[in-house]
Parts: C-alpha cells; structure tokens; sequence
C-alpha cells in the first residue's frame, strides 16, 4: 500500500493508518517533492507545475521501489495524482483509495466545486500572512504528547522545511486543477471516503468523483474537517479495511 | 507614608483577586473554544465586542470557521487542522475574522487542544490576538521584500542584456585565422562588469582586435566600454597605427563625463600568405602571450601608459609575422588577479596551462584558461573575466 498525503502537510498524516495495515501489506509512507523531509532539489519548478508531475513522481516511486498491485491511498489533491498515475500506468494499481477528493475546487457553470478564484486568491494571501509566522508555528516546543517525545521533534524538523514559495506553487496546482474528464479513464476499481462535513470537498463533490468513475464505492465516513486519516483514524483504517476484504471476496 | 500605602495596597490586592470569570470575560484577548466540529462552544465577552457579535448567536450553533474568509477556512483546513491533529497546538497562525460590521479584524491565534479523556471528543480553545497594526506593519514587509526581489531579477536582466551588448555576439569567420573569445562577469551577473572584447573588418584584407578593461562597475563602466569600443572602431578606419587608435581612445577616455580610464590591447591584422601580419600597441594592459606550436610561451609586445588620464600616453607599437600553428592569448586581470586568499592566479599558472594546450583548439584554451580562473576562486569571481584567442592557420 502506498500512502501519499495532501496538499498542507507531510506523510506524518499517515501515522495513525498505514500502521493498521502493516501485517497484511508492505506499507510505504513518503512525502511528495518540496513537502515535509523530501530532498530539496526533488523539486523542479516546471515538472511540478501541474499534477502530472507529481502523478509521474508516484509512477516512478513505485517502478523503483518494484511495487505492483498497488492499493493507492491518496488523501485531497494526492486523489487525482493517484487518479493521474493509474490512467497512465493501470498495470501498477491494484485499487485506489480516495479520501475526500476533488476533481475540481473552483465552481464551473452547472458544476459546483465549492470556491471562486478570489477564493483560491484569498487562500495565497493567507499562506503570504503566515510566511512570516511561519517559524514562529515550528518553533521547537515540547508536545504535550508525552508518551511519544520524538513526536514533537519529528514534527518540528518536518514543518521547518516546508519552504513557502513551493507552499504557494502546490496551493496554485492543486486549487487550480480540472480532473473531470479524466475520471472516466480510470480502469482501477475506487473506493471514495468522504467526510459528512468537508468544506474542502464536500459531499457533492466527492459524489461527483464516484458518478464519474468507472468501478467505485462511495463510503460517508462520520467524521468532520478534511483530514479524516488523522481526526478519525481508526473509522479511515476501518472503511479501507473493510472495502478490502469485501473486494478479495469472489463475487 | 505608610498612610499612603495602606489604600494603594489594598487596592492592588483588589485588582489581583479579580474573580476568574470576570478574568476571563474581560482579558485583554479573545477566547473561544470550538468543538471537533469546529463549532463554537464558548467564547468571552472580549471576542463579542471586537467582532460586534452577540454570544447567544454564536454558542451551538456558529462554525468558528464561517466567522473566517474563505481563504483562510481552506488555510485552516488544510495547513492548521493537521498540525493540531499531530502536534496539538498552533503558534501565531495569521488569519482575519469577519464583523458584523462588514470590516474584517486581523489576528494572531494560539490554538491548545484539550482531549476528554476516554471520551474521544476534543476541544480547541483560541487565544484571539488583535493583530492589526502588526499585520498591517508585516504586509508592508512582505511588500518591500516582494518589490526587493523584482528589482534585482530586472537589476539583474538589464546586466546581463547591457553586457550582451558590449560584446560581439559571434566573432566574425576571418580566412587565415581560428579565434575565439570568452567572457565570464563577476559575482552573480547582476552587475555589468568593464571588460570588454571586439573583432570588427577594418578593410577587404584588415581587422581590428580589441581586448580591454575599462576601470569600475555598474552604469558608469557600461557608457564608458561603449564610448572605448566605438572609439576604437571608428579610429581603426582612419588610421592603419594601432598606436594611433590607442591615442584616440586615450583622448576620448579623457574628454568622457565619467571620467573613467582604461587598459587596452589593440591589433591590427592582416592575413599574408606566409601567416598573419600583426601591429600592436598596449595601454596599460598586461603583454599577450605567444604559444608557439611546441607549447613554448612568451610575452609580446612592449608595455604602454594607462588610457585616459595623466596626460598623453607613452605607447609602443610593434610588428610581428604570426606564424602558422602559432597563438595570440589576451586576457583581462580577471584572470591574472583571481584571487584565493591571499594569493593571485598569476602568470605562471597561466603559462602552465597555455604550455599543456598544444593540440587544444582557440575556443578550448580560452574556456580552460577562464574556467580554470574562476575555479580557484571556488566560482565566487570578484572581477570580470575576457579571454580572447587568436591563431594562424
């Protein structure tokens, strides 16, 4: 199983759910190019200026690491990468997990994505009003986790090199992006998990993704927010776990 | 005295045993508390009366995030609610809360998440921040530095265009004779550098070569290496003396506003069945060096006066037959004087690599010769470098 994590964070997301499926897969964790630890020079301006890039990145992770019969977990934007590297590689995945995805964000006639441009406009702002909070937020502090002190470290280190300007660049290729029509192409069964209260993808939203793909099941997981693999990790682990089981089922 | 400071500390004492609510009510910040569903739970009067909002609209049934511009609902969803998931706490997160009144009120939160113990619910308390003047003070800052980075990327790119322009961009093809030239700028390139080359016809049988380097950086160097290279140009069609040319350029130099100066080497060249006729003058500037076809090296030419001041220059002019496989080296001091330390490039490295280049095409000893300069300054070069070879054929 492969996990990639979404746009504002790191693989850390993943704590609390790939280790759930650690007796029955091999579980590989990483952190796309210009997030969380990953090399600094992995990230090129112009291969990462559109999903594809990264939907590339995700093909040659698993050529490399010789993965096949991947199950996919990709969390926000890492969906559509997911969805990208699947049409252009079907013979790598196995299923792919969506949780709370988007095929598009920005409103578009009939279509209803949630945001306007001045949205997306108004998110940049705000990453620009917290560039120079930014190291006030990783400040080495101790977590008040105190069962698990390397925690607080880990993270620390994690957040301090998440560089702004390529925070800027991934909002614009994510909030940007228009992946309806590639839906359609996708020949790997899904699974869509979708949040009751998402404001980021909301429930039509993540309806539209599963209308528009080929072979899909669509689950309403209880939780609320966007980040369900991390505010209700244990339903997440379950619901894929679930949807597992049932599909190595003959039918 | 001690009746003053009876009812002055009683009072204190007063203030200090302020009830906890009324503490919390009326502090200096903003609180709120939302539940996972980010639901407002609680909030203190201090968040009622800056945002104009009444307590009992918020309580149960208001999303802290719909009081927030959608930009910063997204920001929260997806940069903030993940490092409180993992982290538990947020530091001077920079977002605005929307009035009643329409206006929006910038602030700083510090976030805490408190967990139920077993219960599997959380709350987030918010210490609500007035932020305007800070943030107002920070936009500026990010402004100017916005505006700092677009100054020098077009600082930088007017460099680079004016230095192309002070450059030929490809040496003409001259029967007879195989060269090339090089030229590397100081530092990042975003200054233009005095160094300056020129290969130009003078007749149906004559060019002119120049190579030099005006004194100084920036604006005034440019006016003064196009004033030098035109003035070499247009001198170079009256007059067959290289001496002459150099004189010429002196008096321009000296007549010149900026009232720069420079060094130059100047050729006149002419192709003759037997090899290449050369007649040189030098103001200045360091002596070329000849590589002869077994590798061995020597200076030519007679030095000469700085160009453009202290009054009309001695200058040298003399002639030699370039013989075929024989090589004419000009450079700059961007190359002489690299510097590593305290110690300079110097002739004899030059000479060492000139020595081993037998065999090596014009183009080939002139990137060696400047690569190997900026490589002893570990790429940091603090002058400009030009290379110009030249070699009978």
């Amino acid at each position: 199983m492969l996990f990639a994590h979404g746009f504002g964070c790191d693989q850390h997301m993943w704590r609390s759910v790939a280790p759930r499926f650690e007796a029955s897969h091999r579980c590989v964790v990483f952190d796309h190019a210009g997030a969380g630890n990953a090399h600094p020079d992995a990230y090129d301006v112009d291969r990462h200026s559109s999903l594809d890039g990264y939907a590339t990145d995700v093909i040659e992770l698993c050529d490399e690491l010789g993965l096949r019969d991947v199950v996919f977990v990709g969390h926000s934007v890492s969906a559509m990468i997911g969805v990208l590297a699947s049409i252009r590689r079907p013979d790598l995945f196995a299923h792919l997990v969506l949780i709370g995805p988007s095929a598009r964000y920005i409103d578009d006639g009939d279509y209803v994505g949630g945001f306007t441009d001045e949205d997306i406009d108004g998110l940049l702002g705000s990453l620009d009003s917290n560039y120079l909070g930014w190291s006030a937020q990783v400040a080495p502090m101790i977590v008040g986790n105190e069962d698990r002190p390397e925690l607080g470290q880990e993270l620390t280190e994690s957040f301090c090199r998440t560089d702004p300007d390529i925070q800027r660049r991934f909002a614009r290729v994510t909030f940007l992006s228009d992946n309806r029509d590639d839906l359609a192409s996708v020949a790997t069964p899904c699974l869509v998990l979708q949040c009751r209260t998402d404001i980021i993808a909301s429930e039509a939203v993540g309806r539209f993704v599963h209308e528009h793909l080929p072979t899909s099941t669509f689950v309403m997981l209880d939780a609320s927010g966007h980040c369900p693999n991390l505010s209700a990790p244990d339903m997440t682990a379950d619901a894929i776990e679930c949807y597992l089981a049932g599909a190595s089922q003959p039918a | 005295m001690t009746d003053v400071e009876g009812p002055s500390t009683a009072f204190f004492d007063a203030l200090l045993e302020d009830d906890p609510a009324e503490l919390y009510e009326t502090a200096p910040c903003g609180y709120v508390s939302i539940d996972s569903d980010r639901t407002i739970i609680k909030v203190n009067q201090t968040f009622c009366t800056w945002t104009g909002r009444h307590r009992d609209d918020l309580i149960g049934k208001q999303s802290f995030l719909d009081l927030l511009p959608v930009g910063d609902r997204i920001f929260w969803e997806t940069n903030i609610a993940p490092a409180l998931q993992l982290q538990g706490f947020g530091r001077e997160l920079a977002v605005e809360v929307v009035c009643t009144s329409g206006d929006t009120l910038p602030v700083l939160l510090n976030l805490s998440r408190v967990d139920g113990a077993g219960s599997g619910r959380s709350v987030v308390r918010i210490a609500v921040f007035d932020a305007r003047e800070r943030r107002a003070y920070e936009r500026e800052l990010l402004r100017a530095r916005r505006d700092a980075e677009e100054a020098a990327a077009t600082s930088k790119h007017l460099a680079e265009t004016l230095q192309r322009t002070l450059l030929p961009p490809s040496l003409p093809p001259i029967d007879g004779i195989e060269m090339a030239g090089v030229y590397h700028p100081a530092g990042d390139g975003t200054i233009v550098g005095g160094d300056f080359y020129d290969v130009f016809e003078i007749s149906d049988d004559a060019w002119g070569v120049v190579l030099g380097d005006v004194c100084g950086k920036g604006a005034a160097a440019a006016v003064d290496t196009a004033l030098a290279r035109f003035t070499v140009r247009a001198s170079a069609i009256r007059t067959r003396s290289p001496r002459r040319v150099l004189s010429d350029l002196h008096d321009a130099m000296e007549r010149s506003d900026t009232q720069g100066f420079c060094t130059a080497v100047y050729l006149r060249v002419r192709k003759r069945a037997d090899g290449i006729r050369l007649s040189m003058a030098v103001g200045g500037h360091h002596l070329p060096l000849l590589v002869g076809p077994d590798g061995a090296v020597e200076e030519f030419g007679e030095p000469g006066a700085l160009l453009g001041m202290l009054g009309p220059p001695r200058l040298h002019e003399v002639n030699r037959l370039l013989a075929p496989g024989e090589t004419l080296v000009l450079f700059t001091d961007g190359v002489l004087e690299a510097r590593r330390g305290d110690e300079f490039f110097g002739e004899d490295r030059i000479t060492e690599i000139l020595q081993q280049s037998i065999g090596s095409s014009t183009q080939e000893i002139a990137t060696t010769l400047s690569d190997a300069a900026i490589d002893f300054q570990d790429g940091h070069t603090r002058d400009d470098i030009a290379v110009l070879v030249l070699r009978a054929t």
